[in-house]
């Protein structure tokens, strides 16, 4: 089982280490060294310095044969394009984009890859929590 | 004609500029607040504050009319390849240029079907192989829609070419010479052409039959 991490913030390097803690063989890919330091001095997978939309990079790191990609870069428009290219170039089989921005989310749905929008999610969450609300009365 | 150009730097800003002289309509959207303001100074209401990639955006310039062509000409490829997607398949715009800044890119806008895209990288290299004359073919246009390329070739000493009128040459279907260039001059090819090593051929063809020219007219590849 083999996993790229595209974008390695707080999320992604999270997201890296989960990975691995279960077992898959992780490739983390971010465009700056300080990912290496989110990764932790320990990190036993691969690590790949470069854009997310750099095939050549994306190609070091296996993209060919990776089981899953996650793109958690911290640009909506940089996820939303390396996720179609996951999908459509390599055909990854299993391909996940964070999208910040809800509308972009929606337009972006039902393409072959899922879509995961903190921004909605908590939109949703507080939106629930409101209509908890007990009124003084 | 209505224009919606996103991006306003120095792509933008002239195309805005060119495009309002000749009569169009156009609105310009910029995201770096500086850069707007000197934008709005120069072009007033034509000129909008925001992120060309955000929907809300877009409809408020007006892409839900939609306008005749969407420009997606800012500094970053992800943002232009999203602008394109948007304006295409969202809104219904019947065409999207694109500008393309890193040519490692273009294979993207070529995936995800948008074209044409402009690049500005390309284009210099394009030119300087084109002045560069050890290089055997040159690619000089890219025609996508039509699936048609014009490329240049200099006829090799002793090409199967080299001494032959164009109608002996048998060429394919696919593949049509234009013009020869010899010493400076150039005339339209016709069959009665005779062809010599150090002509500059310029020839149309469907992408990927190169080798057939290159074949005829190169030495040494017959």
């Amino acid at each position: 089982m083999k996993a790229i991490v595209v974008g390695c913030g707080r999320v992604g390097s999270a997201l890296a280490k989960v990975l691995h803690a279960s077992g898959w063989e992780v490739a983390a890919v971010d465009e700056s060294e300080e990912a290496l330091r989110r990764l932790g001095e320990r990190w036993p997978g691969e690590f790949h310095l470069g854009h997310g939309m750099d095939t050549a990079m994306l190609e070091a790191a296996g993209i060919q044969d990776a089981d899953a990609v996650v793109v958690a870069t911290d640009g909506d428009n940089t996820n939303i394009v390396v996720a179609q290219v996951a999908k459509l170039r390599y055909e990854v089989p299993s391909v996940a984009a964070r999208i910040h921005d809800p509308a972009r989310a929606k337009f972006y749905a039902n393409r072959g890859f899922d879509i995961v929008s903190p921004t909605s999610a908590a939109i949703d969450q507080l939106t629930e929590w409101v209509s908890g609300i007990e009124v003084r009365a | 004609m209505f224009v919606i150009i996103g991006g306003g730097g120095k792509v933008g800003t002239n195309v805005t500029r060119t495009l309002l002289g000749l009569g169009h309509e156009v609105v310009v959207i910029e995201q770096n607040r500086l850069r707007y303001e000197s934008l709005e100074e120069e072009f007033q209401h034509r000129a909008r504050y925001g992120d060309a990639t955000e929907l809300h955006v877009l409809e408020d310039a007006g892409i839900g009319r939609p306008p005749d062509i969407v420009v997606a000409a800012t500094g970053d490829d992800e943002d232009n390849l999203v602008i394109s997607q948007l304006a295409q398949e969202r809104y219904g715009v019947a065409k999207a240029v694109a500008r393309v800044n890193d040519p490692r890119n273009e294979v993207h806008f070529d995936l995800l079907g948008i074209s044409p895209t402009v690049s500005a990288t390309s284009m210099v290299m394009a030119l300087i192989q084109h002045e560069v004359p050890q290089h055997e073919l040159v690619h000089l246009l890219e025609l996508r829609k039509e699936n048609l390329e014009i490329v240049e070739v200099e006829i090799g000493l002793g090409a199967p070419a080299d001494g032959k009128r164009i109608e002996e040459l048998r060429l394919p279907d696919t593949l049509r010479l234009i013009s020869i260039m010899r010493e400076g001059a150039a005339e339209i090819a016709v069959g009665s052409t005779e062809l010599h090593a150090g002509d500059q051929v310029l020839a149309i063809l469907e992408p990927g039959k190169e080798e057939d020219l290159c074949e005829l007219l190169l030495a040494g590849k017959g």
